[in-house]
């Protein structure tokens, strides 16, 4: 396969992922997946892909790429410089791309991880059913073994010239400038091995982010919080799990995390604010607030429920004569 | 009386269950005996589980069902009566290992401790059937248990920057096998040239959580001639 995007300079740290690689924690693989996957459902869906679709997740930025294919992309996440031929282009919109076309990120302004999606997605050899790169593992990614991009890679991708230009509305964009993030818990696991005062603090108390962040977990620091076990019998741990070492710091576990540990754990943070966490910068603020797991179901029906309904809003599609006239209106 | 097993919340899709406070025969075998009924019960509905020495983490898609749903399907799993003959599904498996100072560097300094021979160590090693308790740490890396206390060790102070693939390893009452190279903790005493994580094969993994695991030693060049490395 020849056309694609082929990469001109892989950025600090680009990765191939779809929605995650599930069904298979029994023999130890974690779920991988997008860090923020709003973002990265905004990008599909501007690209009229399944939402699952295999797209780049860009963090920090750098990322520079050449088409050698006509087709449609668009990126969403972290506020990042982004041009094609050197021209300004918006984020949160698609835009049609033409063979040759120089599509160029610069660093992140507010937010950390972009989202990079191309209609049809990009076509990516699945391992244990999912394309998502998990570099710890050795696993997934354009050549199934989890190395992040490299310049000279080629990103295949069919032939997919813009039909219209879609823009996610204002008001469902996420905004990443104050760098802080307030996190639903869904209490469970060692609660009730956490002291009342301990559970107090933690949620009243504000948390910064650590530079010993990653996709694996965050780490916070702030007031400590201690249970009353040193360790516990190594059991599963899922998405958004709050684990506490012996030093009383957090540890939000996230996409990459192991599948199985032995820290105690306070219960997890709703996926839906995620997101919000994996966009922040080291130093950025975390607070806790405690939901019942009913709320919690409740939050994601609405989520989802109002991601449905929300209608992309169709730009001026002078870039394609014979389209002009139509006022297309994006379904989802 | 099967012992108290409780459901706790773990997340907003995802419930856990614990089956007792240390991990034993009977309870690995409920895990497992669990583990494929809920499968059945809940099928679509459910996305993962995670087994482990005496949990089993059941994660289930909120957009299909909640709960209340899966809390009763995780009740009907535990009071179906487990199958005598459904251990017999457990495989037993029996990997190869060329124990040696060559390539169990760990060997000498272990026996010494133990106030064994090296010999001793290797007999005792291969004398117990383990079962596979866990699947974590990377994929492929079984926890099986349990050694014999005569030859448990301690974690190494100084965990190695790297540990090769195959080195068959022991810590407190645990043995193991390195499915690929990593940092690691654990005491070496051989390697083993059965890939324990291969993604190309079906199954990746030649031992799942519940199967019995058993260790026969093999020479250097039997080891070689299976595509083992030095």
């Amino acid at each position: 396969m020849s056309s694609g995007l082929k990469v001109l300079q892989p950025g600090i740290f680009s990765l191939i992922e779809d929605a995650g690689r599930f069904g298979h924690h029994g023999i130890g693989l974690t779920s991988g997946g997008p860090m923020d996957p709003q973002a990265f459902q905004w990008a599909n869906r501007l690209c009229g892909n399944p939402l699952s679709a295999a797209a780049i997740e860009i963090t920090v930025g750098g990322l520079i790429l050449e088409a050698t294919v006509d087709t449609t992309i668009a990126i969403t996440g972290a506020t990042v410089p982004f041009s094609i031929n050197r021209q300004t282009r918006e984020l949160w919109q698609s835009h049609p791309l033409k063979v040759g076309d120089r599509i160029e990120l610069g660093f992140a302004l507010s937010g950390s991880r972009s989202y990079l999606a191309v209609a049809g997605g990009f076509t990516i050899k699945p391992i244990f059913n999912s394309a998502a790169t998990v570099t710890r593992e050795a696993l997934g990614g354009l050549h199934c073994d989890g190395t992040a991009l490299q310049a000279g890679d080629l990103l295949p991708c069919s032939v997919n010239p813009a039909r219209q230009q879609l823009r996610v509305p204002e008001n469902q964009r996420p905004d990443y400038a104050d760098n802080s993030a307030l996190l639903r818990v869904i209490l469970g696991y060692q609660q009730q091995a956490f002291s009342t005062v301990s559970q107090q603090r933690f949620f009243s108390s504000e948390y910064r982010v650590t530079e010993s962040s990653d996709r694996m977990g965050f780490r916070l620091k702030g007031p400590a919080i201690q249970s009353t076990l040193d360790g516990i019998l190594s059991e599963g741990i899922c998405l958004g799990a709050i684990q506490v070492p012996a030093d009383g710091q957090p540890i939000i576990l996230l996409n990459d995390r192991q599948t199985i540990g032995g820290y105690p754990k306070l219960g997890s943070v709703l996926s839906l604010d995620l997101g919000k966490l994996a966009q922040l910068l080291p130093g950025g603020s975390v607070r806790f607030e405690a939901i019942s797991i009913e709320q919690a179901h409740n939050a994601l029906l609405l989520s989802q429920q109002r991601f449905n309904d929300a209608v992309l809003e169709t730009l001026t599609t002078d870039f394609d004569d014979d389209e002009k006239d139509e006022k297309g209106e994006e379904g989802g | 009386m099967a012992p108290q097993r409780t459901i706790s919340i773990a997340g907003e899709n995802a419930l856990i269950v614990y089956f007792g406070d240390t991990p034993s025969e009977a309870i690995a075998a409920e895990i497992a005996a669990t583990a494929s009924q809920l499968r059945i019960i809940l099928d679509d509905t459910l996305v993962d589980l995670v087994p482990s020495y005496a949990s089993l983490l059941v994660i289930y898609d909120p957009f299909k069902t909640d709960h209340h749903a899966v809390r009763k399907a995780i009740r009907k799993a535990l009071n179906t009566p487990i199958d005598p003959d459904s251990n017999q599904s457990a495989s037993l498996v029996t990997l190869p290992v060329y124990y040696s100072i060559e390539s169990g560097p760990d060997l000498q300094s272990l026996a010494d401790n133990a106030g064994l021979t090296i010999e001793d160590v290797i007999t005792i090693h291969q004398q117990s059937e383990y079962r596979v308790y866990a699947i974590g740490f990377a994929p492929g890396f079984a926890y099986l248990g349990e050694l014999d206390p005569r030859i448990a060790a301690p974690r190494l102070a100084t965990p190695r920057q790297k540990v090769p693939r195959g080195a068959v390893a022991i810590a407190d009452r645990q043995t193991a096998v390195y499915p690929a190279e990593s940092p690691g903790g654990w005491n070496l005493i051989g390697l083993c040239p059965q890939l324990m994580f291969d993604p190309s094969l079906e199954p990746s993994t030649p031992v799942q959580v519940g199967d019995r695991v058993r260790f026969k030693a093999i020479d250097r060049e039997t080891y070689l001639d299976m595509g083992g490395l030095l």
